[in-house]
């Protein structure tokens, strides 16, 4: 414990490196995802294209991604940039697959009505199907959040700065409490990211909450029939 | 006035769903499409809002060929009412009776104020406002449809089985609703349904569809009653199975009122013996009325 206290300096910066290398993947990948994933719930050809690509992308292993990635746009070994583009890569190959699934997932009755009442394409994407495909999206960006993080520890292998440092360092020193303190920053991370979608998220979608809160006291009440 | 002219559709796979249809709906009446499922209504009530675009022939509203403008502004101009309402999920119920006002530029404020008179139009309580549509039951939600429908005060109002999903009673309660509506606002309603007893109930026109949107028969309630045109008709309407044909039964009612029974024996209703056209007091016999039955006798 110690040991924490005095690098405190060295493992908050860490942290907020891995922190700033985690979200810029996050928010780019979910920003990207929304496109290909509305044309992949559109059509059954784009849908097998993308999906499909996708999966490809993401069995690339990182490592083989982060080092081959300098060799294509020419950035040195140990920028940054390299780690942030390898794993936007792989959270668009996730993401787009919930983006699709999102977008499915609005009932077609309500598309209906929403064309039949006046809205325009766009007014329709805008304000009937993107805030309807919320719930779907945001448990598709959960996901990526908790894998970029952990994935971002990966870089610190190829030299880009990141708690992961604390794993390699602590391994190669035989030092477990660095080693520790690096899984549970890493963890800590994951669970504020995770904890600060699903607060986005109630504060987006009231509707959402409001209506999952009365379907569980109906499951509630309906199981406390026989109890009682 | 509506008029289809030679009316083809033919969906991308090949199916032709309707086949040179033709038809005029009167204005400021209630016109009721009806026949079993797939024969193609809803289908020709789409093309009224370009929902759906026929593949050849025109529609016109009042002499207007509605594929010359936009159909964005003439949705917004059309009520649209649909079964499960189609409300939008993410929208207070205030919010969902505003959204074409809201579309056209209304202020929130504004649209909500007339939003609230709407709501009262249609029989609901203001405490309502402000929850969502699942928090509603399904007449309720059918209720705020109509007061979505009526939000640009439109001249035309469709109507896609509008009650098709909400239990009897309610069903009924929201039929009565909706011929006081029709009384008091005065619209060219056509509404869609594959129940020919909401259809006699609710319609001054009504129009029975065959398969692949083909006019088996089209007048009043009581035209196509007297004289079924076809055996279809007459089997679609319940004419051949006896429920349409009512006789006067040997249990004597009181105050010399007669009971009347349908072909299978089912209690339809009594009947004044006041009409010198019965022979009044001439006691049960086997005297045949014929009887535009009301949703009361099937329940």
């Amino acid at each position: 414990m110690n040991w924490v206290w005095t690098n405190f300096d060295m493992i908050w910066g860490l942290t907020l490196s891995q922190i700033w290398l985690s979200v810029i993947p996050i928010v780019v990948g979910f920003l990207l995802s929304i496109p290909l994933g509305y044309a992949a719930s559109r059509s059954k050809a784009a849908r097998s294209i993308l999906l499909s690509a996708g999966g490809i992308l993401y069995t690339i292993p990182s490592l083989a991604l982060f080092v081959s990635i300098p060799v294509v746009i020419g950035t040195s070994l140990l920028d940054p940039t390299n780690v942030v583009i390898a794993l936007t890569i792989y959270s668009v190959a996730i993401m787009v697959r919930s983006s699709a699934d999102a977008f499915a997932s609005v009932p077609e009755p309500v598309q209906d009505s929403a064309t039949a009442v006046g809205f325009s394409g766009w007014q329709r994407f805008f304000a009937v199907e993107l805030p309807l495909a919320g719930p779907v999206l945001l448990a598709g960006i959960r996901v990526v959040s908790v894998s970029t993080v952990s994935l971002v520890s990966v870089g610190s292998v190829i030299g880009v700065s990141s708690l992961g440092f604390l794993f390699t360092d602590g391994f190669q020193r035989n030092f477990f409490t660095e080693v520790w303190t690096g899984i549970i920053g890493t963890v800590i991370i994951a669970a504020v990211f995770d904890l600060l979608l699903v607060l986005i998220g109630r504060l987006a979608m009231p509707w959402n909450r409001r209506v999952s809160d009365r379907k569980l006291r109906r499951v509630a009440s309906r199981s406390a029939v026989p109890v009682s | 006035m509506i008029e289809f002219r030679n009316v083809t559709k033919q969906f991308p796979d090949g199916t032709v769903a309707v086949d040179g249809f033709s038809l005029v709906i009167p204005s400021r009446q209630f016109t009721v499409f009806v026949g079993s499922s797939g024969c193609g209504k809803t289908t020709i009530l789409r093309m009224i809002n370009r929902m759906v675009e026929p593949t050849s022939g025109q529609v016109l509203i009042d002499d207007h060929d509605v594929a010359t403008g936009d159909a964005v502004r003439l949705r917004r101009s059309i009520g649209y009412v649909m079964q499960q309402s189609g409300l939008l999920p993410h929208r207070r119920v205030i919010d969902n009776v505003a959204t074409v006002p809201y579309l056209t530029g209304v202020s929130k404020k504004k649209g909500r104020q007339e939003a609230f008179g709407l709501l009262r139009t249609v029989g609901l309580d203001e405490s309502l406002a402000y929850r969502y549509p699942a928090q509603l039951s399904g007449g309720q939600q059918q209720r705020v449809g109509v007061a979505r429908a009526l939000a640009v005060d439109p001249n035309i109002l469709l109507m896609d089985e509008p009650f098709g999903a909400v239990d009897p009673l309610v069903r009924a309660e929201l039929q009565t609703e909706l011929l006081r509506l029709q009384r008091d606002l005065d619209k060219t309603v056509v509404f869609v349904t594959h129940d020919i007893d909401e259809a006699f109930l609710l319609g001054q026109h009504v129009v029975i569809f065959q398969k692949g949107g083909i006019i088996a028969q089209q007048g009043s309630p009581a035209e196509i009653l007297a004289n079924p045109a076809s055996d279809f008709v007459a089997s679609f309407i319940g004419a051949d199975r006896g429920k349409r044909r009512l006789r006067v039964s040997d249990i004597a009612a009181d105050n010399g009122e007669l009971l009347l029974v349908d072909g299978n024996g089912h209690p339809a209703g009594v009947i004044e013996t006041d009409d010198p056209r019965l022979g009044a007091g001439t006691g049960p016999k086997s005297r045949s009325v014929s009887n535009k039955t009301d949703q009361a006798g099937d329940a």
